[in-house]
């Protein structure tokens, strides 16, 4: 009884927040904004193969360089595939790009953080001169290194930039660790008897998840730049992969007659991070008012 | 004579934690130099070399050695300035890239100033209207720098100001006809063309100019735009701007005199910091301009596979960002009264 009692009743509690951020963000319109492109971009994404017109790989040479209209929405590229296919499925290239990086980075950060904030002395000090280091480069000068080294391909781009960016994330949880290590309920889990593992794990990183979510969207929107930069530079996925920097790259020798080469997918990759920093800007103010001008 | 002691014991401190990281730079590019999979042996002996030359340069390049003693070597070398030969030019990297790197300051400055021009005025704008449409129309707009791929802006504005209307010079750093014409005494053209007196020289370098600052500089803009946004908040929330406006200053001399002189260090350092992130955005900048500068020299070496130049342009952006840190922090010391 008690069971079927208490289990709906914290769902419903989480559910409850989720909606609330949710009917905040949508009363601003930039956030609106930048959730409404980001939902599209994933059910574009999922639904792909029932968007797509075209097959995104099939060339025809009797019909290249078409200008929008004409049978192909946004017209069609050197060998005659068709862009509004290609972005398409380009989609799943970037939600791909995107979710890996947030996923290696996130409990990455999270963990560095947490450890150096709440353990301190040494173990701070070595953390944090390592962060420092990976910092101490510009985002997409690092990742153009380590794919230099790796061999370029999309595989290798994701890794490049899930190591150059897990440093912020870091910081960002250590500082906030640093704000309630002495807290009274952190004390009174140690003096329960509690191991620093589960003190961190249980009772620190739950606490810095918010501001952690928010600067992982916030990022979201640098991961798509810089990947579309190495995509650009022919450092990330390669032909025929339909990914939108790699799109741009090839276009480029046709920009001059053709356009919509190098506009269509070029928008695509503007909107996206736009809309993840729009949505990153609303959150802040959803989730922390008190950071509303920080950071 | 305490106080005196204990700067020079922070200086010190300091000094020690910048020089550990200058230590962690070079391991780290030292290891992304040997996981590479080209093999540099075969770079310099070539294809069809007999195996006792492969070994020879293969020991002379001291990779038989341990790898503690490579990375010794190899510390060695950079610290007297020794950074190995490009494969392309056959020169020491160093001064292949000392060499281009002018251009690319000439533009990263000209990009931060209009950066700043844009950033700091927009961002006073945006917290004195805070809350209103201006706030919001000033975020937007900084959002949109921040969001856009610079290498694809700068094809489209070199689509629309350039072959279509016409209004700038095209990629280069001047007109194919005056390449030459201006003896390089100090690799900055417009220096350059204002010493030999070539004033078309001269109108060219700015024309070609114009367009890839003006993109960096709007990209850099959006973080001068709300940090300034921020610290303005910070500063007309405290309980001194009433006082001001109380004993009758004017609303524009509490925000300018006093909110505003209040920021301006913490500015100075916004900027220094932005002007290293400059960099990043120059390689991709430089590769749709055709800018003869230190990004398209990393991204002409990344294509053939030169490591040795690759590492040494990531170890010097590196060490730029290090330095650009340590300036404002040594900056925010001197300038900021609260900090004595």
């Amino acid at each position: 009884m008690t069971d079927i009692a208490s289990s709906p009743a914290r769902l419903p509690g989480w559910l409850s927040a989720l909606r609330n951020i949710l009917a905040y963000l949508l009363r601003s319109p930039t956030s609106a904004f930048g959730l409404a492109v980001i939902a599209v971009l994933v059910l574009t994404a999922a639904l792909a193969p029932w968007i797509a017109t075209h097959d995104p790989f099939a060339q025809n040479l009797d019909n290249v360089l078409q200008p929008p209209g004409s049978g192909h929405l946004f017209g069609t590229d050197e060998l005659g595939r068709d862009i509004f296919s290609r972005l398409v499925y380009g989609a799943r290239i970037t939600l791909r790009i995107i979710f890996l990086v947030s996923v290696v980075v996130g409990p990455i950060g999270l963990i560095v953080g947490a450890t150096a904030g709440y353990v301190g002395g040494w173990m701070d000090a070595v953390l944090m001169r390592v962060t420092d280091i990976f910092l101490a480069f510009p985002s997409l000068i690092l990742s153009l290194a380590f794919v230099a080294a790796l061999g370029p391909s999309l595989g290798n781009a994701i890794i490049a930039i899930a190591l150059t960016s897990w440093p912020p994330i870091a910081r960002l949880a250590r500082a906030e660790t640093m704000t309630f290590r002495k807290a009274d309920y952190i004390a009174a889990a140690r003096l329960q008897g509690a191991s620093p593992l589960r003190i961190i794990l249980k009772s620190i990183i739950p606490m810095c998840l918010p501001s952690v979510v928010i600067r992982l969207t916030l990022n979201m929107a640098t991961v798509i730049l810089t990947a579309a930069g190495l995509g650009f530079l022919g450092l990330g996925a390669q032909p025929p992969e339909p990914e939108w920097g790699a799109m741009i790259a090839t276009g480029r020798r046709y920009m001059i007659d053709s356009w919509w080469l190098v506009a269509c997918p070029g928008v695509a990759i503007l909107c996206v991070s736009l809309a993840f920093n729009l949505l990153g800007d609303g959150l802040r103010d959803a989730l922390d008012p008190r950071q509303m001008n920080r950071r | 004579m305490s106080t005196g002691r204990r700067r020079l014991r922070r200086a010190a401190g300091q000094l020690a934690s910048v020089a550990i990281t200058l230590l962690g730079l070079l391991v780290l590019t030292f290891f992304i130099g040997r996981m590479m999979p080209a093999d540099p042996v075969r770079a310099i002996v070539g294809e069809d070399a007999t195996p006792e030359t492969y070994d020879m340069v293969h020991a002379q390049l001291g990779l038989d050695r341990p790898l503690w003693a490579q990375f010794l070597r190899y510390m060695g070398d950079v610290l007297t300035g020794n950074f190995g030969q490009s494969i392309r030019t056959g020169q020491p990297v160093i001064q292949d890239i000392l060499h281009v790197m002018p251009a690319t300051i000439e533009l990263a400055t000209f990009a931060i100033v209009i950066g700043a021009g844009l950033g700091i005025p927009l961002g006073v704008l945006a917290a004195v209207n805070r809350d209103r449409w201006i706030d919001h129309a000033v975020r937007v707009f900084s959002l949109f720098g921040h969001s856009m791929p610079i290498f694809w802006t700068g094809m489209i504005g070199l689509l629309v100001f350039y072959a279509w209307l016409g209004w700038v010079g095209g990629s280069g750093r001047m007109d194919y006809f005056y390449i030459g014409m201006v003896p390089g005494r100090t690799g900055f053209l417009l220096i350059d063309s204002l010493l030999a007196g070539r004033w078309e020289v001269f109108r060219s370098a700015v024309n070609h100019l114009i367009l890839p600052a003006a993109l960096l500089g709007y990209s850099a803009s959006a973080y001068i735009t709300r940090m300034t946004r921020s610290f303005m908040l910070d500063q007309l929330n405290q309980e001194y701007m009433t006082t001001a406006r109380v004993k009758g200053l004017s609303r524009g001399q509490t925000i300018w005199r006093h909110a505003f002189g209040n920021i301006r260090v913490q500015l100075v350092t916004i900027v220094a910091l932005s002007y290293g992130a400059l960099l990043e955005g120059a390689v991709l900048i430089e590769t749709v301009f055709a800018w003869p500068g230190f990004g398209q020299y990393l991204t002409n070496n990344l294509v053939i596979g030169d490591m040795n130049a690759v590492m040494t342009c990531v170890l010097i952006v590196g060490v730029i960002f290090i330095l650009l840190n340590l300036l404002s922090d040594v900056l925010y010391r001197l300038f900021d009264p609260r900090t004595k």
